[in-house]
């Protein structure tokens, strides 16, 4: 499936779609594989696999040190692609979130055909904006894949119409200014971004950045198309006594979250 | 002159910010805002006279310049094969190092632009300092973020800040080195950025940091230029400076950059030794990528994850390097070497002992390179190296190294030329 089709099938019915992120790699590749699997059962539409790092400028300290520790345990960029692929293999659209370094690295026409190849939907790129370079898009158009995106609220309005241009699949709006981490109140500039997005396009713009609860996900299901959840998830990974148990927790987590998008 | 494949001059950027394939702005889009904001504000006050009276007003009666040229006549015979090596003293800079030729700008700038809040990376400490002091100036309320390992190591250059006003915080993420300062640097910038502005320290980073920087330090090699000029009659044979990021380096080349008889020269920090893998010898030993917001060589592996550089010198314990160098080595026009400790520290030995100046660790690497080309121009040439720093802050490292003091830091009770003389530790 891809992302297009899971956003639509989620305003079908009415709702907004879940999209949820966990690195690969943590606590184990096979262990990622188990948490993200759980996730999409439990109602996780998208999938965000994170390509460890070594410096995830846009992180905070929950995601740096699930990165951290996958990074000490020698995850490669092969390893995110098995992750894709087992993950795929459900149904599920997985997409790569990956700061730039590690694709370029790799070559963008090569990570592009490989992604593909591996049943990926498409990438994320968190410190890559359209304008910066001139090799991701058009390998990525070759082979299909989602090119994802950020505006921010600071974004000046050619900028977001650059920006959403540029996108395939949907766009994602980072609600407040800051790095990733759960945060109490959702951003009141995330409304406000939102608006200013559906102004600029017709793709679906999902909200990320401080989802945590239910609550959050049906206050910002009330205004975006999707809901983004990445922290919370690794947190529950990061607090659990054994890998079953953190299996068990992003599961659960991910039910409450599917209902929030689901509240009227 | 060197020129590119377009016929362009070698550092007439092809699109803003870009340096041949290198710099560029890899950020995420809540900083391109802010950066444009820079730009622009930067670009409207190097051409307003009002800023660039008020930057040189502190330059001359704040900070010092210009600084000298000094002849240093027994380092010459002793240590350069007779080569003529003038040192150009930004050692002797308010806060005793380059940095706050960059740093006063900045300042000024964020105070055009409306913000009250700085924030800065430091490694060594001298551009936390520079900032600092800078913020103590003008007001502004500053965050130096350093790493957990480089507060250890240069602990008085921590108390400096703090006596000025700043909040230092140690930054224990990664390799607790300057990488990772800048990364939670670039964390507050991004979450802070309505208020705040990031006096970034080196010619790295995204655009426009590498302009804007270079721009500010260009002074160095402007005021050396004309010094060697007046002195000598003639323009040097080469230039060496330590490079790092590289600030100090390009602020001292960019003026000799069409004077094609001119060899221009980057001394990297080579640690233990490039072989042994831990080093900080970015374009000796890296390759091209993207850290911290700009397309540059770096120490990264095979999975383009950075590898955690290695020095003495904190200054220059970084594993990425500013875009414009990268032109300058691909172009032909800069030659880069590594140093690796040993040698930098007998070229700090030696510069005490016969001019009577205690430089920095940094600056050091430097003087070890200007010995080298010493011995291979001879006894005819002249030699500017750019004395970047003032060792005062390396004392305790230096004092280690020669075996001056212990570990605990007491000093041994029969201090001597001898002592201080002798091998590592």
């Amino acid at each position: 499936m891809t992302t297009s089709v899971a956003f639509e099938k989620a305003r079908a019915e009415g709702r907004a779609a879940l999209v949820g992120y966990l690195p690969a790699g943590y606590p184990s590749v096979e262990g990622s594989i188990a948490a993200l699997k759980a996730m999409i059962q439990a109602g996780v539409d998208v999938v965000e696999v994170g390509l460890p790092y070594s410096d995830p400028l846009i992180d905070g300290p929950v995601i740096q040190t699930a990165v951290d520790s996958a990074l000490r345990a020698g995850t490669t960029t092969t390893d995110v692609l098995r992750v894709v692929e087992a993950v795929a293999a459900t149904g599920a659209p997985a997409v790569v979130m990956s700061y730039w370094n590690p694709l370029d690295r790799y070559g963008a026409a090569a990570f592009a055909r490989d992604l593909a190849a591996a049943g990926g939907a498409g990438v994320i790129t968190p410190d890559l904006t359209p304008d910066a370079d001139d090799t991701w898009i058009p390998a990525a158009r070759e082979h299909g894949l989602d090119t994802v995106f950020l505006v921010a609220p600071s974004s000046t309005d050619a900028r977001i119409a650059m920006t959403t241009a540029a996108c395939r699949g949907f766009v994602y709006a980072t609600s407040v200014m800051g790095v990733t981490g759960t945060r109490d109140q959702v951003g009141d500039a995330a409304a406000a971004l939102v608006s200013r997005t559906k102004a600029a396009t017709d793709l679906p713009v999902a909200v990320g950045l401080g989802v945590s609860n239910a609550g959050q996900a049906a206050e910002i299901a009330g205004f975006a198309d999707g809901v983004v959840a990445g922290s919370a998830f690794v947190r529950r990974l990061l607090e659990a006594p054994d890998d079953a148990a953190g299996v068990a927790a992003v599961a659960e987590l991910a039910g409450e979250l599917a209902e929030g998008v689901r509240r009227r | 002159m060197d020129t590119t494949p377009g016929g362009g001059h070698v550092l007439a950027a092809d699109r803003p910010g870009r340096f041949g394939p290198y710099g560029g702005r890899y950020v995420p889009e809540a900083l391109v805002a802010a950066l444009d904001e820079l730009d622009r504000e930067y670009t409207a006050a190097a051409q307003d006279p009002t800023f660039t009276a008020e930057l040189d007003h502190l330059l001359t009666t704040y900070s010092g310049r210009p600084t000298p040229l000094t002849e240093a006549k027994r380092f010459s015979a002793e240590a350069a094969a007779g080569a003529r090596v003038l040192l150009k003293r930004e050692d002797l800079n308010h806060t005793g190092s380059h940095k706050i030729n960059n740093v006063l700008g900045q300042a000024l700038l964020t105070k055009r632009i409306g913000k009250q809040r700085v924030i800065a990376e430091t490694g060594a400490g001298q551009h936390g300092v520079a900032t600092a002091t800078a913020a103590a100036l003008m007001g502004l309320e500053c965050v130096i973020y350093m790493g957990e390992e480089d507060t250890r190591r240069q602990a008085l250059n921590v108390a400096r800040m703090q006596l000025l006003g700043a909040t230092v915080v140690p930054v224990s993420t990664g390799s607790r080195t300057l990488k990772d300062a800048i990364n939670e640097a670039l964390r507050d910038w991004v979450t802070n950025v309505e208020t705040t502005n990031y006096v970034f320290g080196t010619v790295a980073g995204p655009h426009p940091f590498p302009t804007l920087v270079r721009d500010l330090q260009r002074i160095i090699g402007v005021e050396a230029r004309q010094q060697v000029l007046d002195l000598t009659g003639r323009l040097p044979d080469a230039v060496a400076a330590c490079v790092g990021g590289g600030s100090n380096a390009i602020g001292i080349f960019h003026a000799f950059i069409d004077d094609a008889d001119v060899a221009l020269y980057g001394f990297e920090a080579g640690g233990d030794g490039v072989a042994t893998g831990r080093h900080a010898a970015t374009i000796t030993a890296g390759s091209p990528g993207v850290l911290h917001g700009a397309r540059s060589y770096l120490l990264q592996d095979d999975m383009g994850q950075t590898i955690e550089s290695h020095s003495i010198s904190a200054g220059l314990d970084y594993p990425g390097v500013g875009p414009e160098h990268s032109w300058l080595k691909d172009a032909g026009r800069a030659v880069y070497e590594p140093v690796d400790d040993a040698e930098a520290m007998e070229a700090f030995r030696l510069l005490c002992r016969t001019e009577g100046i205690i430089p920095a660790i940094e600056s050091s690497h430097a003087l070890a390179g200007a010995r080298r080309l010493g011995e291979r121009l001879g006894p005819d040439a002249v030699i500017v190296v750019n004395l970047s720093g003032r060792g005062d802050k390396d004392v305790d490292t230096a004092a280690k190294w020669f075996g001056i003091m212990d570990e605990a830091g007491d000093v041994a009770t029969v201090a001597s030329r001898e002592a201080s003389g002798g091998e590592p530790a």
